[in-house]
């Protein structure tokens, strides 16, 4: 799968209380997440979402609370791909369940800039940085991870092994 | 027995138990049989709707599933209610046995080991990133996603990848009113918000062995708040003594092997570490108590799973006994559980608490995730003994969280600043 797009950059430890504040957590409703994700640390998310759905960030992504909410309010608000220098262990689970496409790589992380155009194959992790003719070679999932992405997220993996 | 198995840490042992083998490497995913399977009423609704796609008749084990109201609870408002209202039809249905409301309910990490409902050598999930505070029974526990917990409702097992353990060895003495959270606080400064990203903190060493259970809570409490997956401390006679007279399962007993590589092994004097705060916005932004001391203090908040327990209460009854808070502030204290409320209230620190002006509430997580029960205004400053200071942690996104030991949070009570016991008392 290829995903072309431009890039929302952020800094180190986006947490979760950031992304979905916890005022919000009284609903599990997709569309009510959506519009409240990242308010407390950019009012201009939306805007810049018009013409850019991949989200690039520093160290720790993610970091904080379990709230399954924050993957799904990133996904329901159209952003397709999340690449950060590291991941919070909890968001990375959360991510891969929902079906968030998620890549952690430090040199990309460090070297892809705010608005840059990039070409990702997720299949392979190679990340093409259009804008700057950088080429970033990431480490594929592992198989089984793989296995619950191609699956659909979790529960449908989950489906196929109770049967 | 002759055991040939390259020695292994806590956390590959009690991994591998539950996996079936006597061996675990570090960096293979495993498949492993979970013991207890823990929601909320944040988090639960997300885990039925997931776990209702499954189209189950019967979750895979009723006994192993345990379910607390805690975070907006009493219901704060009416999609609260609502949530409340879809997890009481699925743990009805469903026949959830350990199913914890309002006038029963505690915190559920403190409520959890206070009913002996997790025991040692257990490996335990919750969809809640504190999950991690059962490492202090010697039981493998950690925090995961909604979806997790519904695969897990429906199966019994969850996928992990076995991480790397660092030991962290606490040495020396502690300063007066140092406990627990300050260590943990320290720690956190230390390697940073990220510092364990993925890995086990085994803490270890003579201050560790001497330490209160409630203390070792509180620091496996905040194991995730450095990125860690589990903290964990070593089963001992102070572990035996609080299990055995709230244990009705069989437990297990594991422990680290002698020669075991660890990813990292810090060695930290205890005798150098003061009181701790962690100033906003991250609970690794560390100082000394004592140099915060022009921080003015519009709220304080004793309770939450890191620092709501009879210890904690008993330490800030002491420091308020006999004083008034400062006119300038607005005080609320939280015990964790009914059964912590019950005893603070036959050891007169409740009326101590009342007398000096603080709210005492019935348990709630409501202010440390700016749920209800405290929210703060644009510009407020708070000093809390929760376990985030994150931006709009508590309320508005101008707000600000100052984390502390209750000891700190009671002495800044009175002061109506950021101060230390020994200015009070």
């Amino acid at each position: 799968m290829i995903i072309t797009d431009k890039v929302i950059k952020y800094g180190d430890n986006i947490n979760t209380d950031v992304i979905i504040p916890a005022r919000y957590l009284n609903t599990s409703r997709e569309e009510e997440l959506a519009a409240h994700c990242f308010e407390d640390l950019d009012k201009n998310f939306k805007e810049k979402l018009k013409d850019r759905k991949i989200i690039v960030a520093g160290d720790n992504f993610g970091c904080g609370s379990s709230r399954e909410h924050a993957p799904i309010s990133i996904k329901e608000s159209g952003v397709k791909l999340i690449i950060a220098k590291t991941f919070a262990r909890i968001f990375f689970r959360n991510a891969v369940n929902t079906g968030l496409p998620v890549i952690s790589s430090i040199e990309a992380g460090r070297g892809i800039g705010d608005e840059d155009e990039l070409e990702v194959d997720l299949n392979s992790g190679k990340i093409i940085d259009i804008t700057t003719g950088d080429t970033f070679n990431t480490k594929p999932f592992p198989e089984f991870i793989q296995g619950i992405i191609v699956s659909g997220g979790y529960i449908e993996y989950i489906k196929k092994t109770l049967k | 027995m002759i055991n040939n198995l390259k020695p292994q840490t806590i956390t590959q042992k009690i991994l591998a138990r539950h996996c079936g083998k006597n061996y675990v490497e570090v960096g293979e995913i495993v498949n492993a049989q979970v013991d207890i399977i823990l929601g909320n009423d944040i988090t639960m609704p997300l885990a039925i709707k997931e776990f209702n796609k499954l189209g189950l008749s019967k979750v895979f084990d009723k006994e192993k599933i345990i379910i607390v109201l805690d975070h907006f609870t009493p219901n704060k408002d009416i999609k609260s209610a609502q949530q409340c209202k879809f997890i009481r039809e699925f743990a009805n249905s469903y026949e959830i046995k350990n199913y914890f409301e309002t006038g029963k309910m505690g915190i559920e990490h403190a409520l959890l080991p206070e009913l002996g409902l997790v025991t040692p050598g257990e490996l335990i999930i919750g969809a809640d990133s504190h999950t991690c505070t059962y490492g202090a029974l010697g039981a493998l526990s950690t925090g995961v996603g909604s979806t997790d917990v519904a695969a897990a409702m429906a199966s019994g097992n969850l996928w992990f990848m076995v991480p790397d353990s660092i030991k962290f060895i606490y040495n020396g003495n502690l300063k007066p009113w140092v406990t627990g959270k300050d260590l943990i606080l320290y720690t956190i400064g230390m390697i940073g918000v990220d510092g364990a990203i993925y890995k086990s903190m085994e803490f270890s060493g003579p201050i560790i062995e001497k330490l209160s259970m409630d203390s070792r809570f509180t620091m496996c409490n905040m194991a995730i708040e450095a990125g860690g997956k589990f903290g964990i401390v070593e089963f001992d006679d102070i572990t035996r003594e609080y299990v055995d007279i709230r244990n009705k399962k069989d437990y297990k007993i594991f422990k680290s092997d002698q020669g075991v590589k660890y990813f990292n092994t810090y060695e930290i004097n205890c005798s150098n570490i003061d009181l701790q705060v962690a100033a906003p916005h991250l609970p690794s932004n560390t100082h000394n108590a004592k140099d915060l001391d022009d921080i003015l203090i519009d709220q304080v908040v004793i309770g939450s799973c890191t620092n709501g327990r009879l210890e904690d209460l008993k330490i800030a009854s002491d420091i308020m006994k006999g004083r008034k808070v400062g006119s300038k502030v607005r005080v609320i204290i939280i015990p964790a559980t009914q059964k912590i409320y019950l005893d603070a209230l036959e050891k007169g620190y409740i009326k101590i608490f009342i007398e000096s002006g603080c709210a005492v509430s019935t348990p709630t997580c409501g202010p440390c995730l700016g749920g209800h029960m405290g929210v703060l205004a644009e510009g407020e400053k708070a000093i809390s003994t929760t376990n985030r200071n994150f931006v709009g942690r508590m309320g508005h996104p101008e707000s600000e969280v100052y984390l502390s030991s209750p000891a700190v949070a009671a002495a800044s009570a009175i002061m109506g600043r950021i101060a230390t016991p020994e200015e009070v008392m």
